[in-house]
């Protein structure tokens, strides 16, 4: 019955004895939530940390020696430049779209704008092994484009062109993903306030919209690098796995893992594994920096209907 | 004559926004568009901006008429062509639109580091310019600060001072206020007029509180449903409204359905009320409360609540023929009147307004 008044008070000083005492009848018991907790410590152990332990166990096991040679070697030391080319153009580029699309589908209004919002999303419908199949279907030798390009002397498929374009396939909504509920909450009043004030496009672009939206940009680079490196499926299909020229590191990973060549698979994959982590450290950097400079925007809210 | 609207319509999709909207404003005057929402004053605000479009003229018969032709004219010059940049317009919105991440003399400076660099002001220039603003604006030795430092109603005058570092040629303020409470809104409403009457910048201000409109504005135009339905000054709004909406609009208000009566009032009694079209108004501070009947215009009423908080006490009436009234007296009259609720007494309207409809139900 004095329920409302219980919560309420819990909330102003959950240090008094009395709202201790409250707050244990208002929350589940003790060994609900220990239990709780240890089951997703337990998870995450033998799913997670156990795995990624033992690739780096793995890969240093037999020395530093054998390690050092497994990602010197002329296959090996080709997948990383392989995979590092295929970042460094589709994470560019993608960025490029993604700030395109975001601006498009927040700053105008036209018919079958929720239709595009959607198409951005196919990369993530669709599974990566059709992605790279459709290059093919097209590229291809035998495929609408091949022949045409191949007359030129251009290959895509079985080359770098077709990793790089699978890479963009995957890795296309990553950035516009982020950005757009990002530019739909802010609006464009900042952009309009600009443009009155004498202010041309470009420089609305780099000195207003861009300083609001950097670190959305900058979480969605990330996560468009994190799947340019580890991505599997659609560029195996379309490099055919040829070594030394178009395998990327997790292809030359299941290549050497394929011929029980445990060592060398796993010194590159302990790469892999590392790029991961610190991805993922950066990622919980941004998110801290985003939900900073978000609880200022809303502060700010709440004091404009306060003051 | 600084900014003219000549035949202006504007359609969203099905919506009509603006129905053919004339209407001239003079050089440093302060203009208030007063409505409530959807009755068009943003969109004839952002039209005047640039950020919106006119309609363009419906052709009939294959040629163009240039006497219906849309136009927006600034001291003369037809801006159609101009874009928002180019018009020198001095915009302020509703939710002060600061730039965050940029410090309030950053903000400031803003329009006049942009311009390409044959027409932007030295550096020094532009320093003294806007400390000459922060000042302007008393908000000197802010200029460090952050907008999110700031509380709404430094915000918002940060964000005129923005405007007026361009040296607009038309100053226009959407809702300016609006997200404000009333007591800061109170103090800046007069801060605004006095600056106005310092700077002269044409100003157009729009609004939906109808007090504010009439406190500030030199001129007042009163909009619903897309159209203009006064222009005048707050007076003539106030005590001459032009019809039913602006009445009702401009403050509170009884309304009696009724026949027009020989005296100019309802007759009291249902065996003579004969129900009409014909709707009188009287504003509650018109009206005067009796207890025993003086003349023929006096309504038996019941009094049902008496408010005392407040500059005026606030009495609420129920009438069983002409249903609820107010009436507004001053509180020394209404302690010597010595009133109680559910007491029977008599309501004399004093100053009466009649509008007839033109489709009679």
């Amino acid at each position: 019955m004095n329920q409302p008044a219980i919560t309420k008070n819990k909330s102003k000083s959950p240090a008094t004895a009395t709202a201790k005492s409250v707050a244990m009848s208002v929350s589940d018991p003790t060994w609900v939530r220990w239990l709780l907790i240890g089951t997703t410590i337990g998870f995450m152990a033998l799913l997670l940390l156990l795995p990624l332990g033992v690739i780096f166990w793995e890969a240093l096991r037999r020395g530093a020696k054998v390690y050092v040679a497994a990602l010197t070697e002329r296959n090996a030391l080709n997948a990383i430049k392989m995979t590092l080319l295929a970042a460094i153009i589709a994470v560019p580029l993608n960025t490029l779209f993604g700030l395109a699309a975001a601006w498009a589908t927040t700053k105008y209004q036209y018919r079958g704008k929720s239709l595009l919002i959607s198409l951005i999303d196919l990369p993530f419908a669709v599974s990566p092994i059709i992605a790279g199949l459709m290059y093919v279907l097209v590229f291809g030798l035998q495929g609408w484009l091949g022949p045409f390009l191949n007359s030129y002397g251009i290959q895509v498929i079985f080359a770098v062109p077709g990793v790089v374009l699978a890479t963009l396939f995957v890795t296309f909504p990553f950035v516009a993903r982020e950005l757009i509920p990002l530019m739909q909450e802010q609006g464009s009043e900042e952009e309009w306030a600009a443009i009155s004030l004498g202010a041309s496009g470009w420089q609305t672009f780099w000195r207003v919209t861009l300083p609001n939206i950097k670190w959305g940009v900058l979480y969605g680079v990330l996560l468009c690098n994190a799947r340019a490196m580890g991505e599997f499926g659609a560029v195996s299909v379309v490099s055919s796995n040829i070594r030394g020229r178009t395998n990327t590191i997790p292809l030359q990973i299941d290549a050497l893992y394929n011929e029980y060549n445990t060592a060398a698979a796993f010194a590159l994959a302990s790469i892999l594994a590392f790029l991961g982590v610190v991805t993922l450290c950066a990622k919980s950097l941004l998110e801290y920096r985003i939900e900073s400079s978000r609880r200022r925007v809303n502060h700010s809210k709440e004091a404009e209907t306060e003051s | 004559m600084s900014v003219e609207i000549r035949n202006v319509n504007k359609t969203f999709g099905s919506y009509v926004a603006l129905k053919n909207i004339q209407l001239n404003i003079e050089t440093g005057e302060l203009v208030a568009l007063l409505g409530p929402s959807g009755s068009g004053k943003t969109t004839l605000l952002r039209i005047i901006a640039g950020m919106e479009s006119p309609d363009p003229q419906r052709e009939l018969n294959g040629d163009s008429d240039s006497a219906t032709e849309p136009k927006v004219l600034f001291f003369g010059d037809d801006v159609a062509s101009m874009s928002v940049g180019q018009r020198r317009v001095g915009f302020v919105f509703q939710h002060y639109a600061l730039f965050k991440h940029m410090t309030v003399f950053e903000n400031i400076a803003f329009g006049l580091r942009v311009q390409p660099r044959s027409t932007r002001p030295p550096k020094s220039e532009i320093q003294d310019r806007v400390h000459r603003l922060l000042n302007l604006i008393q908000l000197d030795g802010f200029g460090n600060r952050f907008p999110m430092q700031l509380s709404g109603g430094q915000r918002q005058r940060v964000a005129l001072a923005r405007a007026l570092a361009i040296e607009p040629r038309v100053l226009l303020l959407d809702e300016p206020f609006g997200a404000l409470d009333a007591k800061v809104r109170q103090s800046l409403r007069e801060w605004l007029r006095r600056l106005h009457d310092e700077l002269h910048t044409t100003t157009i201000l729009v609004t939906h509180d109808q007090e504010e409109a009439l406190e500030v504005s030199d001129r007042v135009v009163v909009m619903n449903q897309a159209a203009i339905e006064q222009v005048g000054t707050p007076e003539d709004v106030f005590h001459h409204p032009a019809s039913e909406f602006v009445m009702d609009f401009l403050g509170a208000v009884n309304v009696f359905h009724g026949r027009f009566a020989d005296s100019g009032l309802p007759a009291n009694s249902d065996s003579t009320r004969i129900p009409d079209s014909t709707r009188i108004y009287v504003r509650p501070h018109e009206m005067r409360i009796e207890r025993s009947r003086q003349s023929p215009d006096s309504i038996p009423a019941i009094i049902e609540r008496i408010n005392r908080a407040g500059v005026q006490g606030k009495v609420l009436l129920q009438s069983g023929t002409l249903g609820p009234i107010r009436v507004d007296i001053p509180l020394d009259q209404l302690d010597a009147l010595d009133l109680k609720t559910g007491e029977s007494v008599f309501v004399v309207p004093m100053n009466t307004r009649s509008f007839t409809s033109d489709y009679s139900i």
